[in-house]
């Protein structure tokens, strides 16, 4: 093995520092070819053998720029070189990330070549030789090596989009091609598509814009240089954040400054200067006399764009954001927020996205190269101009875009085609894009995580048995009480009358950390995906079947392992004392909701399981009222299920999830286990237990409820969250649906609760708004959520059973997985949500339907109502488009109304009225439900 | 950070149970009693050793059947990349003279030179993490040079855990990553531990293994230094012949 030393120098912050770093180069490199003979792999980990007549080397600009080409099965026999990679590091970390994934896939012959520790590659620096020529010779160095060690019957290609180093190659003698002239010499037409074109070539661009009556010139304002920006945020000029846009108006943005602390919205896509959502920009503030010049009341108000039907939000992250002035009490419309303009973008956060082309003609010859505009499924994301060349084949497609570019002088930005994802309007299509969209993988699980999983049949062995830490009560009659149909069965529980009077109550909770063990494959799959996706016709699951839908499972009359929370509790639902233990339990019935209702209220029953029913629902009761008491909210949201057509997976109809007792019954035991379980990890780990706090609103936030509840005479007390409670308690209306209308209003102020690691906040966060509890966590669910599965491990490892991973040790790796299960938990919600916003609109396409709304916001130009019935919420207009703000009506902002000029008519919030739902199709390709006034 | 690739490979081309370049060289100092200088990788230092002689400050003699060994313990000014002047006698350099110390004291045959000191001055000249270990290892071969009594010879080697992989002989860049550095001292054929020292936390197995690398580093490098010793004997009988 030889070694040598390299020097090498390196500047840090203001300071020019020498550095000296060794290098030891190597002999024993394998150069990853399956007819090399000379290297013998030395580790089973460069499995991977290059087997074609023709090997790529790509250079760093090919893999920066073309690797959604590279992600497609047709390239292969790639060899990546480690100089390639660490530049490739250096400038995009998402896109290394990709290759890295490329790399470690066991089906695509990617592989890696340690170039630079190879004693034959390595280069070292001349003098006044750029970094970048540097690398350069690397890897034209390389590919010369691979030439010479294959010998003749290989042919070693160099592939680079720098013609410099193309022209260099050539003169070294080196077989080099751009990735346009080698992807043409592969004769798959579509490939093409996916070959990113050089800024350099926008030449033939400026014909298609001219062909155009817009005329050719600069449409943005320039963004300022980096070393302006950068000043600039230091000296309070502009200020620095995330654009968020407005999901229900893509011309209307806000970017959360901490410069000065409120929000700054910024209108129309002038002002946005080409920033998409999710960019960190920097945003320079508009004179104050301009910061109300767009009147934000009306519902739409550029272009086409307009509001559209959805499902009524659950909670205030869902919701529209409403523009409101905040102080509309104030008789002068004073203009509350700040508005903006961007200079400049610190980061991009361009990644792919789906949805279908505009309808437009198609070109003379086919084959050729067309330009086609795309839509996005998603809103917030302006049209993309593409070019492709199978255009006939993509138009009535969805589709995967990536944005490449946008310069000041086109109004849209520049991308290419990905991926066809299928047919427009085909369920199954859509269903994906939903999935897409929300960034939830439903693949299936891999060889590896399959591996993980005890053999099947899988029975209690006797090992388990005989384990102290395991306590047997399959004696105990357990019973579970679920949805019906319901597989994954995750809690099951006893209730068993003490001689003294006293309850002893169980929760028993699937095992599965028994089977998911840290760090195994099966444990890093189910922490990415965080949570199982549940669509309106199917389900995309955390954990692999077998697990879900058996070995965890407890299902009944089978043995199956548990981890168990066993209470002794007075009739008066007092907790005498807690304990946790592992167990094995014998489940004796898995009852659905219905039929543990029906049990209960059948007084004929006297069996010793209704009677338990009976117990812990009486027991329930008590522990719901004092839970109530102590300030917990009843909150309520429109949530809908639909039948779904066994055959052709339609839906057949939609009504709203009914709860029966039983539910909260069962509702009422898991979060007392969660709670219990909450205090003992926090006790034993007080500064890494994984836990959930649900943040109390602020005054802001409640502001739309409390407008809407003073319009219709109600006072709500917003103090404390029992003081809203007793509130909405005593809020009835005339009719029967009122409290509940003003519930759901309630719940969609509220922000979602979210996971936390209690080393992050001080105790005083920990609390959970919503239940009241000081305390709470996520421990009941361990088959469909990865939280309760970390919180398994933390439970055992208090109770001093088992080893507390590695991972808890680490606080910002444990800040980064509670992150991730609050983005995967939110994904998942909103592909649920999605899913039904499909599938209702699937519903209504052959059945317009007229139904009972309430209104719930009044715009200028109408008012948004809530149907009850099928959980939805969208827009009716009073005016129709062409006139904007109508003159016609005018709205009582005090009053929440709206009125006729001539007085003749009004609408006011919350008042019933009667509507036809009807789905039309303004756009092609995009359906939607349009709501319009009896 | 990625301080393993994916192929195996560390920052510096090593992979993971791989150490860096030994070299050393016996009586650089010339003197001293016995010196020797060592090298683990870019890391380079030079001990010198006085003694026995006799005890210069009687006050710090405590036993009188043992010998007094004193350690000193310092950096060169222009061992690190920043030229800064460090005050002598920090907490730092206190607490590695003393580790150093100790080690030696462990092998040192103190009860065979009672009312006698052994001066033992150790100077790091080029700092690449290890510093620790090339002192001791530097240590040992200057008091053999010295022909001091010893019982075995001690050597030592760091070993820690980054990325999930275990490595042998941390670089100053993999030493400051914030993982774990595990310092193991060990008398080669006794097959004893003098020294252990880890900063950061580990879970008990996979500590285990980290040691266990640690303490086959120290192996290695006893090898090599017996080999030094060997070839210096040869060297010093062949001088006397001629």
């Amino acid at each position: 093995m030889l070694k040598s030393n390299v020097f090498s120098k390196k500047t840090r912050n203001n300071k020019i520092k020498k550095e000296v770093r060794e290098v030891y180069l190597r002999d024993d490199i394998c150069c990853g070819v399956s007819s090399c003979t000379t290297c013998e792999s030395p580790t089973a980990s460069s499995a991977t053998r290059l087997t074609a007549s023709t090997i790529l080397v790509v250079d760093t600009n090919v893999v920066l720029h073309q690797i959604d080409l590279l992600e497609n099965p047709a390239i292969d026999d790639v060899v990546v070189l480690s100089v390639v990679l660490d530049e490739v590091k250096n400038k995009n970390l998402s896109v290394y990330n990709r290759i890295r994934a490329l790399c470690s896939n066991s089906l695509r012959k990617f592989y890696v070549f340690a170039n630079k520790f190879h004693k034959d590659t390595h280069v070292e620096k001349m003098e006044k030789e750029s970094p970048n020529d540097l690398n350069d010779r690397a890897i034209r160095v390389a590919t010369q090596w691979y030439q010479k060690h294959l010998g003749g019957a290989t042919r070693v290609l160099l592939v680079t989009n720098d013609r410099e180093n193309k022209r260099k190659a050539t003169e070294e003698g080196i077989f080099a091609e751009t990735i346009e002239s080698y992807v043409k010499s592969l004769e798959q037409p579509d490939l093409l598509d996916l070959v990113v074109q050089p800024a350099s070539v926008d030449v033939n661009m400026e014909d298609i814009e001219d062909s155009r009556p817009s005329k050719r010139k600069v449409i943005y304002a320039e963004h300022k240089p980096m070393s302006e920006i950068t000043s600039g945020l230091r000296h309070g000029i502009y200020h620095q954040g995330k654009l968020r846009v407005n999901r229900y108006n893509p011309f209307e943005a806000y970017v959360g400054s901490e410069s000065i602390g409120d929000e700054i919205i910024i209108y129309g896509r002038t002002n946005m200067n080409r920033a998409f959502d999710g960019d960190i920009v920097a945003v320079e503030l508009l004179p104050q006399e301009q910061w109300h010049e767009e009147k934000s009341l009306s519902i739409a108000d550029e272009e086409e764009e307009e509001e559209d039907v959805h499902l009524a939000p659950s909670s205030a992250d869902d919701a529209p954001r409403s523009t409101t002035p905040v102080n509309a009490a104030d008789q002068i419309p004073v203009p509350s927020r700040p508005s903006g303009r961007v200079v400049g973008i610190i980061k991009r956060n361009w990644h792919s996205y789906c949805g279908s082309l505009d309808p437009m003609p198609m070109p003379a010859g086919s084959g050729s190269i067309a330009y086609a505009l795309f839509v996005s499924k998603d809103r917030r994301i302006p049209k993309i101009r593409i070019q492709t060349r199978q255009l006939g084949n993509l138009l009535n497609k969805r589709i995967v875009v990536t944005v490449d570019s946008w310069d000041r002088q086109s109004r849209y930005p520049f991308g290419h085609y990905v991926r066809v994802i299928g047919d427009i309007g085909d369920r199954d299509t859509e269903s994906e894009m939903v999935l897409i969209e929300n960034d939830i993988d439903a693949r299936p699980f891999t060889a590896q995580v399959l591996a993980c999983l005890p053999p099947l049949p899988w029975s209690v062995s006797s090992e388990d048995l005989a384990n102290p830490i395991r306590i047997d009560l399959r004696q105990i009659r357990v019973f579970s009480v679920d949805p019906p149909g319901c597989k994954d069965i995750d809690d099951a529980l006893h209730c068993t009358a003490l001689p003294n009077g006293n309850y002893e109550v169980g929760v028993h909770i699937a095992d599965v950390t028994n089977f998911v063990h840290p760090g195994s494959p099966l444990d890093d799959e189910a922490s990415k995906r965080g949570t199982s996706v549940y669509l309106v016709e199917r389900r995309i699951d955390m954990l692999p079947k077998p697990l879900t839908e058996d070995i965890c499972s407890l299902r009944a009359d089978v043995e199956r392992l548990a981890f168990s929370v066993i209470w002794e509790m007075t009739p008066e639902a007092e907790i005498i004392s807690t304990r946790f233990s592992k167990s094995v339990i014998k489940s004796c019935a898995a009852l659905s909701y219905v039929e543990a209702q029906a049990r209960m209220d059948d007084s004929r029953l006297m069996d010793p399981l209704t009677t338990d029913l009976r117990n812990m629902n009486s027991l329930a009761k008590v522990m719901r009222q004092r839970r109530i008491e102590r300030g917990a909210l009843t909150l309520a949201s429109a949530e809908v299920k639909f039948q779904i057509d066994t055959e052709t997976h339609d839906p057949l109809d939609i009504g709203m999830y009914q709860i029966r007792e039983a539910n909260q019954m069962v509702e009422e035991f898991m979060l007392a286990a969660n709670v219990s379980v909450a205090a003992q990890i926090l006790q034993i780990f007080p500064v890494c237990s994984l836990l959930r706090r649900h943040p109390s609103p602020t005054r802001e936030m409640l502001e739309p409820l409390l407008l809407t509840a003073a319009a219709v005479g109600i006072n709500l007390d917003v103090s404390s969250s029992k003081a809203l409670a007793d509130s909405l308690d005593r809020a009835v209306g005339d009719d029967p649906y009122f409290n509940k209308l003003i519930r759901i209003l309630a719940t969609r102020c509220m922000t979602q609760a979210v996971y936390f690691c209690s080393g992050d906040l001080s105790p005083p966060e920990f609390h959970h708004y919503g239940l009241a509890a000081p305390l709470y966590t996520h421990f009941t669910s361990p088959i469909r959520r990865y939280a309760d599965v970390f919180v398994h491990r933390l439970l055992a490892a208090s109770l001093g059973i088992f080893q507390l991973p590695t991972i808890f040790q680490d606080r910002p790796q444990l800040t980064s997985v509670a992150d991730n299960l609050n983005y995967r938990h939110r994904n998942a919600q909103m592909a649920s949500r999605a899913s039904v916003e499909l599938h209702t609109l699937i519903y209504f396409k052959k059945r317009p339907t007229d139904t009972e709304a309430r209104i719930v916001k009044i715009r200028s130009n109408g008012f948004i109502v809530f149907v009850p019935k099928f959980g939805i919420e969208g827009p009716v207009y009073l005016t129709s488009k062409g006139q904007k703000g109508g003159g016609e009506w005018y709205v009582d902002e005090q009053q929440q109304k709206i009125i006729k000029m001539d007085s003749s008519l009004s609408y006011s919030v919350l008042q019933t009225l009667r509507i036809h739902m009807e789905v039309v199709e303004p756009q092609p390709n995009r359906p939607k439900l349009q709501l319009t006034l009896i | 950070m990625e301080f393993v690739s994916p192929e195996g490979l560390r920052l510096d081309g090593r992979r993971p149970t791989e150490m860096r370049q030994l070299r050393a060289e016996i009586g650089v100092v010339s003197k001293a009693d016995g010196s020797a200088m060592f090298e683990m990788g870019n890391t380079k230092v030079i001990a010198a050793v006085y003694g026995p002689r006799e005890v210069q400050n009687k006050g710090q003699q405590i036993n009188n059947d043992h010998a007094l060994v004193r350690c000193e313990y310092s950096m060169a000014n222009f061992s690190t990349g920043d030229r800064v002047r460090k005050p002598k006698g920090d907490r730092r350099s206190i607490e590695i003279s003393l580790v150093i110390r100790q080690t030696m004291e462990a092998c040192i045959m103190t009860h065979l030179m009672p009312r006698s000191q052994i001066d033992i001055f150790v100077q790091v000249l080029q700092a690449d993490g290890g510093t620790r270990s090339a002192c001791i290892n530097a240590a040992t071969l200057a008091l053999a040079d010295a022909g001091i009594p010893m019982c075995d010879l001690v050597t030592s080697c760091s070993a820690g855990y980054l990325n999930s992989t275990p490595l042998l002989d941390l670089n100053y860049i993999e030493d400051s990553a914030g993982g774990a550095d595990v310092t193991v001292g060990i008398l080669p054929t006794l097959d004893k531990v003098t020294l252990l020292q880890m900063d950061a936390k580990l879970p008990t197995n996979i500590f285990e293994d980290v040691m266990q690398l640690a303490t086959e580093g120290c192996k290695a490098i006893a090898n090599y230094i017996r080999e030094m010793l060997a070839e210096n004997t040869k060297q010093l009988e062949f001088r006397r012949d001629s």
